[in-house]
């Protein structure tokens, strides 16, 4: 049984901090959500609210519905993996995930087997008897999240679960917690400050800064269509020009800047707003000759080969500092540092983007 | 050693090593072997000490038994000698002694290492400092003033109408056990409160977030982190509880004699230096014993303690 979950309006204070400021979200049945954001963004204690260790000041929270204000945390539906996972040291590892069973008064034979039936789903079989200690760190990531499912939550709460783990065992458990999910059917809710992560597994992702939620959508809308300068900053790389917005039409913009005027997309929610103009450097090109429109010359001041891709540091005439990714197509020949080039970029690639501090509440 | 060395030169780093070694050995372990040897040694007049007379034996630890007197245990009655009856009383009342603090410090060692605010932390410590900034005579008076029968506490108790007569707490272990426990309560209190700020609080949430009610995370989380702590409290309390001779000397009812007191009463007033020696060995030997078949029972190590 998983439930939804609704923010609505929740705040949350400490002291003269508003840690979380007016959010608003609806978490779908099922659904793999993740709030990603830099440290101190409120995400932690968005989760902690939820889990009910802490008291949103004002706003309600509804699990499956129901409102669960004034719910200690042993009365909700809900599960939470800790960031240094809270293992109990000195109990084995089937004590461990049969821990919410004890509580609930299942035998000691009936918690011994769903603790073994647990393992198996985790894929750790015949570490029953084991220590917490004697695990590496990739298997007490399932121990955690076995001791999780065990008390079977409508709602799975993971607060940076992964940050311990070397790359490799990361991107494994990326895939594995998102089978679990798959298979269990049950809503997850992670909190990750690492934009790969959350773009990799989640169905929606909610971009967060300053305590507030900057935009909710799927991971390629947050890549390809951020709201704000914020999100398309924290989610990924940018080459940003500061400049005036002169004509706009059909959602498209011609953008006066110190070197010269570009055509962008103007999405409807920057309309009215200071902007400036945003262009992945995956999305820039590298030409010898000026394109017909949103070309400018540059000097190349580093290129660096990385294998799979090129990036090339450049410098305009007026010392604005560009980033180009180029892919390496195996034939063409890598520009030389030092040469002058120019760099162009499709109008439907480039966004005109207020800053987050304009947007918000 | 070598960095002592480096530090202080050879002159300072010989004397801290000659000054260490010192107290060990001439003012702790010398003495404690004088004693050994000399609870093994008759009590003789003056002329015949060294004499064909002054053999050893274990005729000093004999007297322990002797001079029967009644003692009830569960509603037995049985006969046993007046000073193993002292003695065993002396044990368990020092256990009671531990009990109490354990059950006064575990909730107070909870409130100060996982609830107390950080700033609160200072100003609580300091209130538990204060008395021990008065001397153990004086505190152990003060009992006693408060104890008496027409005392503080008693006026407390009838003017708050929960009783209608005065009680006669100077009776019995009673007096002695209170006024230990007030002694010796940081004791249990501090080790306590050490092993219960190493538990990583993550814990005691991931507990309650897995439905677990707080009793429960006690007995499960809480608990079993802190029995390193418990049990090194419990050793010293018991251990200081069962050797004091200062607490019951000034509070004790005609009825509670303790064993040091006895053990007192053989080498100041009856001038027997090797049998009271001799009780001071049996004394420390069932301390010890008493101790370990209690780590034993709880699955506690020593270099748990030592920790």
């Amino acid at each position: 049984m998983s439930a939804g979950i609704e923010l609505d309006n929740v705040c949350c204070d400490f002291g003269s901090f508003r840690a979380v400021d007016h959010v608003n979200v609806n978490i779908q049945p099922g659904e793999f959500f993740s709030f990603l954001g830099p440290s101190g963004c409120g995400k932690t204690t968005i989760l902690r609210m939820i889990s009910g260790f802490t008291d949103p000041t004002e706003g309600v929270i509804r699990i499956g519905g129901t409102d669960v204000r004034g719910q200690r945390p042993n009365q909700r539906p809900t599960a939470l993996i800790f960031q240094n996972l809270a293992l109990f040291p000195l109990m084995p590892i089937w004590e461990n995930i049969a821990f919410g069973l004890e509580v609930r008064g299942v035998d000691k034979a009936k918690r011994r087997k769903r603790a073994e039936e647990l393992l198996a789903l985790v894929d750790l079989h015949d570490s029953a008897d084991k220590m917490v200690s004697q695990l590496s760190g990739g298997q007490k990531q399932r121990v955690a999240i076995a001791r999780a499912l065990a008390v079977e939550p409508a709602v799975m709460l993971l607060d940076e679960p992964l940050s311990a783990l070397d790359l490799k065992l990361r991107q494994h458990m990326r895939a594995e917690l998102r089978a679990i999910q798959k298979r269990t059917g049950v809503t997850f809710i992670y909190i990750t400050h690492d934009q790969g992560e959350a773009l990799a597994m989640s169905d929606r992702v909610g971009v967060m800064s300053q305590g507030r939620l900057q935009q909710v959508a799927n991971p390629r809308d947050i890549y390809n269509n951020p709201v704000n300068g914020f999100v398309a900053s924290f989610v990924g790389e940018n080459n940003i020009l500061k400049g005036n917005v002169q004509a706009a039409a059909d959602g498209m913009a011609g953008f006066e800047t110190a070197i010269g005027t570009f055509k962008a997309r103007l999405p409807e929610t920057s309309a009215g707003k200071a902007v400036k103009l945003y262009v992945r450097p995956e999305h820039v090109a590298l030409t010898n000759a000026a394109g017909a429109e949103n070309s400018v010359p540059v000097t190349l001041t580093e290129v660096a080969f990385e294998g799979n891709f090129i990036t090339v540091h450049a410098v305009t005439e007026n010392g604005t500092d560009m980033i180009a990714e180029l892919r390496n197509d195996g034939a063409g020949s890598v520009p030389a540092s030092g040469s002058k080039m120019h760099m162009t970029f499709d109008a439907r690639n480039a966004s005109l983007l207020p800053d987050s501090t304009t947007t918000g509440a | 050693m070598h960095d002592l060395y480096r530090r202080y030169g050879k002159g300072l780093t010989y004397t801290f090593i000659g000054l260490t070694f010192f107290w060990l050995i001439v003012l702790v372990v010398l003495p404690d072997f004088k004693l050994l040897e000399a609870s093994f040694r008759p009590y003789l007049p003056v002329a015949d000490i060294g004499g064909p007379k002054d053999v050893y034996s274990l005729g000093n630890y004999a007297q322990i038994f002797g001079n029967e007197v009644p003692f009830s245990i569960f509603g037995i009655e049985v006969m046993i000698a007046a000073r193993i009856k002292v003695f065993i009383l002396t044990i368990f009342y020092s256990g009671v002694v531990t009990l109490i603090t354990f059950l006064l410090a575990y909730p107070l060692s909870f409130y100060l290492a996982k609830v107390a605010s950080g700033k609160t932390l200072p100003t609580l410590f300091l209130l538990l400092f204060v008395p021990l900034w008065v001397s153990e005579v004086l505190r152990s008076f003060a009992w006693y003033i408060i104890l008496t029968l027409k005392g503080p506490l008693n006026a407390l108790l009838m003017t708050l109408g929960l009783i209608s007569k005065e009680i006669r707490w100077i009776d019995g272990y009673s007096p002695v056990v209170i006024t230990l426990v007030y002694a010796y309560v940081l004791f249990m209190l501090f080790p306590l409160y050490n092993a219960m700020q190493s538990l990583d609080s993550n814990q005691i949430e991931a507990a309650e977030d897995l439905g677990s009610p707080w009793w429960r995370t006690h007995l499960r989380v809480i608990l079993p982190h802190a029995k390193p702590g418990i049990a090194s409290g419990a050793v010293m309390v018991f251990m200081l509880s069962a050797g004091s001779l200062l607490v019951p000397a000034i509070i004790n009812s005609t009825t509670g004699n303790w064993f040091t007191q006895t053990i007192q009463g053989i080498m100041l007033e009856g001038q027997d230096w090797n049998a009271g020696a001799a009780f001071a060995f049996m004394l420390l030997l069932f301390c010890t014993l008493a101790v370990s078949v209690a780590m034993r029972v709880f699955r506690v190590k020593l270099s748990d303690i030592a920790k």
